[in-house]
C-alpha cells in the first residue's frame, strides 16, 4: 500500500507553477516569491515543497542522509512510480552504491586528467571561432557556439565514434525536461525516447567507444574491479546525459552575460585569466541547471517547518543563487564579485562531475574569442529555450567588432 | 535538518568530544566540529590526518558511522614504539581538545561485488568495520576474519557480536596459529579480499593470494608511525609567480585566504578539499596536503594543491598564480 496518512501541511503555500511556459520564460519573479515565503514552502498543485533561499538550498545539497536521491531527482517519487529508463547511478543513487561509480568518475574527470585536453581544446576554440567569424561579425552564438563546441570537443573525449552525435541534444534536452511533471515538454519528447534511449545506450558498450577516452576509461575501472562490467555503460550514460546540454546552455549564459554587460567584457579582455570566473559568474546568474527534486527520508525539518516523509522537495539552484541574503546585488553579472560558492552545479556528493569539463570548455571558447574579438554585442532580442529543469537559450544573435 | 553555513575556509579544526578505552591498548576518538556543523563525506576504507596539539601528523582509519555526519570515529592502538603521536592521544588527549584534520582520503575503497572476505590483524580492523557494515548492508555475502593476540586486545569485539557466524574471531592465545590459506579456501569467482593489518600478516595474505585472479585482494598496509615532518604551526611564506606578490599565511587563514587578500581571486567551491575547483599549480616548496583528492603518487609530485584547505610543510611555497 502506498496511502499515507495526509497531515496538515505546515510549510507557507506558494500557490505557483515553476514549469509553466510563462515562469519558464522568466523564472525571477516566482523566484523572489519562494524565497520570501520562508525557509520552505508548498507548492499544492504538484504536492511538493520546495526551498529557494541560499542557505536552505545549500543545507540540502549536503544532505543525503534526510534528503537521499535514490528516490529520483525529479518531481517521480520512484518509492511509488517506475522511472522512465533505469536510474542512474550518480544522480539517482545514494551511498553505498553511488561510492564506486562516483569514485571512478570524478577522478576521469578531474582537473589533473583534463591536462592532457586543454591544449588541444583551446586551439579546436580557436579554429572554431576563427570559421564563424569567416562568415562575418554578426551571428547566432547558439547556433554558431554554444551548440558546436561542446559537440564537437565532448564527445571525442568520451570516445564516441561520429555518427549520431546529433541525437546527444535532443536526448539530453527530454532527460531534462523528464525531471519536470508530465507537461508538454515532456510529450514533445516522448515520441523518439526508445529511439534516442536506444541510440544512446548502443554507444555504451565497450565496442562502440575509442580506446583513448572517458568511456575507455570507464570500461577499464571494470576491468580493474572497481565498479561492475553491468555498471559501465550506465556511467557512460551519465556522461552522454548530463555532459552536453548543460555546457552548451553555460556557454551561451556567459556569452549572453557579457554581451549584455559591455564593462564586464572590457573587464575580462583587460585581464583573460578572469575567463573562469566569468564562467562560473554566468553559472550563478543564469544557472544552466535551475532546480533538482530530493525526497525526504523520514520527517525533515526547516527551521520550524517539518517536511513530511516522503514529500517531494524541490530545490531551487537558480534563486539560492540570486538570494540577497548571500550575494550583494545578486542580479548583477559582475566579473568583480567571487562567485565561489554558488550551487549552480550543485554541492555535496552529488555535485556536478563534469564541472571542470565545462569550466575548460567555456574557458577555451572565451579565450579564444578575446584573441580576435575588441567587442561584443546583442544584434537582436534573445530568444528562450523552455526546459522543466534548464534555462536556456535557443538564440542569441551577437555582433562583434573585430580586434 | 539544520541548515549549516557554508564551510569557513580555515585549516578544519575539530573537537575530541569522546574518548573511549576500548581494548588493551585501544582508544578511540570521536570528533566533531566545535560549532557543531556538518563534517565532510566519507566512505569505508578512507582515513584522516590528525594534525595532533604536539604538532605531529598521523593517519587514523575512519570507523564510525557515515549516516552520522556530524561526528568521525577513529580507533588509535598504543604503540609500544610510539614516538609522540599514539601515546599523546592516550595519555594527554581529553575530550575538549582541539585537533586539526586533514582528508578524508580514501586509498583503500570497498569495491562493488557481491561477495567479499575481510581479514583484520589487531588494530588493523578499524577500515574494515565500516566495510563490514556497508557490505552487510547491501546484502552481500560476506566473511570477516580478526585476527588479535588475545580477545582483551581486540577492539569493537561487542560491535561485531551482532553479525553472528559471519565474524570468525581468532585470538592466537587462545586458538594458536591460523592456516590463512586453509581460512581462505578456493574463495568464489568475483570475491574481493580486503586485508588491513601488521607487514606480516599483509605478506602472508599476499602469498595466500597468489594464486587468484588480479584485483582480487586489497590491502591497506597498517603503518605504525608514519613518518613525515610534522605540520607547521608557524605562518608560511606563498609567492605567486605570475602577480609577483608574497604573502604570509598565518595558522588562522588558509593559503585561497591569504592570496584573496593579495587581489588574487582564486575560484573555489566546496572549500573542504573535494571538488577541485581551486587547483593551483605548485612551482616549488613542498605541500602540506590536506585534500581528498590526490592519490600517493600525485601527492609525491608535488606539482598542484588544493588551496583551500592545503598548506605548506616549508617556510614558502612558489604557486603559479
Amino acid at each position: 500500500m502506498t496511502t499515507t496518512q495526509k497531515r496538515p501541511i505546515e510549510a507557507p503555500v506558494v500557490d505557483v507553477d515553476p514549469f509553466d511556459h510563462d515562469v519558464l520564460e522568466d523564472p525571477l519573479p516566482m523566484h523572489e516569491q519562494l524565497r520570501e515565503a520562508g525557509p520552505v514552502a508548498y507548492l499544492p498543485k504538484y504536492d511538493l515543497h520546495a526551498v529557494a533561499r541560499y542557505e536552505e538550498v545549500h543545507a540540502a545539497l549536503l544532505d543525503w542522509q534526510e534528503l537521499p536521491s535514490s528516490a529520483g531527482v525529479g518531481l517521480s517519487n520512484f518509492r511509488f512510480e517506475k522511472p522512465w529508463r533505469p536510474p542512474s547511478l550518480l544522480l539517482e543513487a545514494d551511498p553505498p552504491r553511488h561510492d564506486a561509480p562516483r569514485r571512478v568518475l570524478s577522478k576521469i574527470l578531474g582537473p589533473r586528467a583534463l591536462r592532457k585536453l586543454r591544449d588541444d581544446w583551446f586551439a579546436d576554440a580557436e579554429v572554431l571561432v576563427d570559421e564563424v567569424l569567416a562568415d562575418g561579425p554578426e551571428f547566432d552564438a547558439v547556433e554558431s557556439l554554444s551548440t558546436v563546441f561542446p559537440l564537437r570537443v565532448f564527445p571525442d573525449a568520451v570516445g564516441l565514434l561520429p555518427d549520431g552525435r546529433e541525437n546527444l541534444l535532443p536526448y539530453g534536452d527530454h532527460a531534462f525536461n523528464a525531471f519536470g511533471p508530465a507537461n508538454d515538454l515532456v510529450a514533445k519528447g516522448e515520441p523518439r525516447v526508445a529511439e534516442l534511449s536506444g541510440w544512446v545506450s548502443s554507444r555504451c558498450v565497450r565496442e562502440a567507444l575509442t580506446e583513448d577516452g572517458f568511456g575507455a576509461a570507464i570500461w577499464a575501472a571494470s576491468d580493474r574491479g572497481d565498479i561492475t562490467p553491468q555498471q559501465a555503460p550506465l556511467i557512460v550514460r551519465s556522461l552522454l546525459t548530463a555532459g552536453v546540454d548543460t555546457t552548451v546552455h553555460g556557454i551561451s549564459a556567459v556569452l549572453y552575460g557579457l554581451a549584455t554587460h559591455p564593462e564586464e567584457w572590457r573587464r575580462l579582455r583587460a585581464n583573460p585569466s578572469l575567463a573562469r570566473v566569468a564562467f562560473d559568474e554566468a553559472v550563478r546568474w543564469e544557472s544552466p541547471v535551475q532546480t533538482f527534486f530530493r525526497t525526504a527520508n523520514g520527517d525533515v525539518r526547516f527551521g520550524d517547518v517539518t517536511v513530511p516523509d516522503g514529500a517531494k522537495v524541490l530545490m531551487f539552484l537558480a534563486a539560492a543563487n540570486r538570494d540577497p541574503r548571500r550575494w550583494a546585488d545578486p542580479d548583477r553579472f559582475d566579473l568583480t564579485r567571487d562567485p565561489s560558492g554558488h550551487v549552480g552545479f550543485g554541492m555535496g556528493i552529488h555535485q556536478c562531475v563534469g564541472q571542470h569539463v565545462a569550466r575548460l570548455e567555456a574557458e577555451a571558447v572565451l579565450t579564444a574569442l578575446l584573441q580576435r574579438v575588441e567587442s561584443v554585442e546583442p544584434a537582436g532580442p534573445p530568444r528562450r529555450h523552455h526546459n522543466n529543469t534548464l534555462r536556456a537559450l535557443d538564440s542569441l544573435p551577437l555582433r562583434m567588432t573585430l580586434a | 535538518m539544520t541548515a549549516a553555513a557554508p564551510p569557513r575556509t580555515t585549516t578544519v579544526t575539530l573537537a575530541v568530544t569522546g574518548k573511549e578505552h576500548v581494548a588493551d591498548g585501544v582508544a578511540t576518538l570521536t570528533l566533531a566540529r566545535p560549532d557543531g556543523g556538518r563534517l565532510p563525506d566519507w566512505t569505508p576504507g578512507s582515513h584522516i590526518d590528525l594534525v595532533l596539539p604536539n604538532g605531529l601528523t598521523r593517519q587514523y582509519s575512519l570507523c564510525g558511522d557515515r549516516w552520522d555526519a556530524h561526528s568521525y570515529r577513529v580507533g588509535v592502538l598504543l604503540e609500544t614504539t610510539s614516538r609522540g603521536g599514539s601515546s599523546h592521544v592516550h595519555e594527554q588527549l581529553r575530550p575538549g581538545h582541539l585537533v586539526g584534520v586533514g582528508g578524508p582520503r580514501n586509498n583503500f575503497p570497498l569495491v562493488p561485488s557481491e561477495r567479499y572476505v575481510f581479514v583484520a590483524g589487531g588494530i588493523g580492523i578499524t577500515p574494515l568495520l565500516p566495510m563490514v557494515q556497508q557490505a552487510d548492508l547491501l546484502g552481500a555475502d560476506w566473511q570477516l576474519l580478526y585476527l588479535g593476540r588475545s580477545r582483551t586486545s581486540m577492539a569493537f569485539l561487542d560491535e561485531l557480536a551482532s553479525y553472528g557466524e559471519r565474524v570468525v574471531v581468532h585470538p592466537k592465545d587462545e586458538l594458536g596459529p591460523l592456516d590463512l590459506a586453509g581460512f581462505l579456501g578456493e574463495p568464489a569467482e568475483g570475491t574481493r579480499i580486503y586485508c588491513c593489518g601488521p607487514t606480516r600478516l599483509l605478506a602472508a595474505m599476499e602469498t595466500a593470494c597468489a594464486g587468484l585472479p588480479p584485483y582480487t585482494l586489497r590491502t591497506e598496509r597498517f603503518v605504525a608511525e608514519e613518518q613525515g615532518a610534522p605540520a607547521r604551526t608557524a605562518p608560511f611564506e606563498v609567492e605567486l609567480a605570475r602577480t609577483g606578490t608574497t604573502v604570509t599565511v598565518t595558522p588562522d587563514l588558509s593559503v585561497l585566504e591569504a592570496v584573496g587578500s593579495a587581489g588574487v581571486e582564486v575560484l573555489s567551491s566546496c572549500r573542504q578539499g573535494i571538488c577541485g575547483t581551486c587547483e593551483t599549480g605548485v612551482l616549488a616548496g613542498r605541500p602540506d596536503h590536506r585534500d581528498s583528492l590526490l592519490d600517493d603518487d600525485e601527492r609525491a609530485a608535488g606539482d598542484c594543491m588544493y588551496i583551500c584547505v592545503s598548506r605548506a610543510l616549508t617556510d614558502r611555497l612558489v604557486l603559479d598564480l
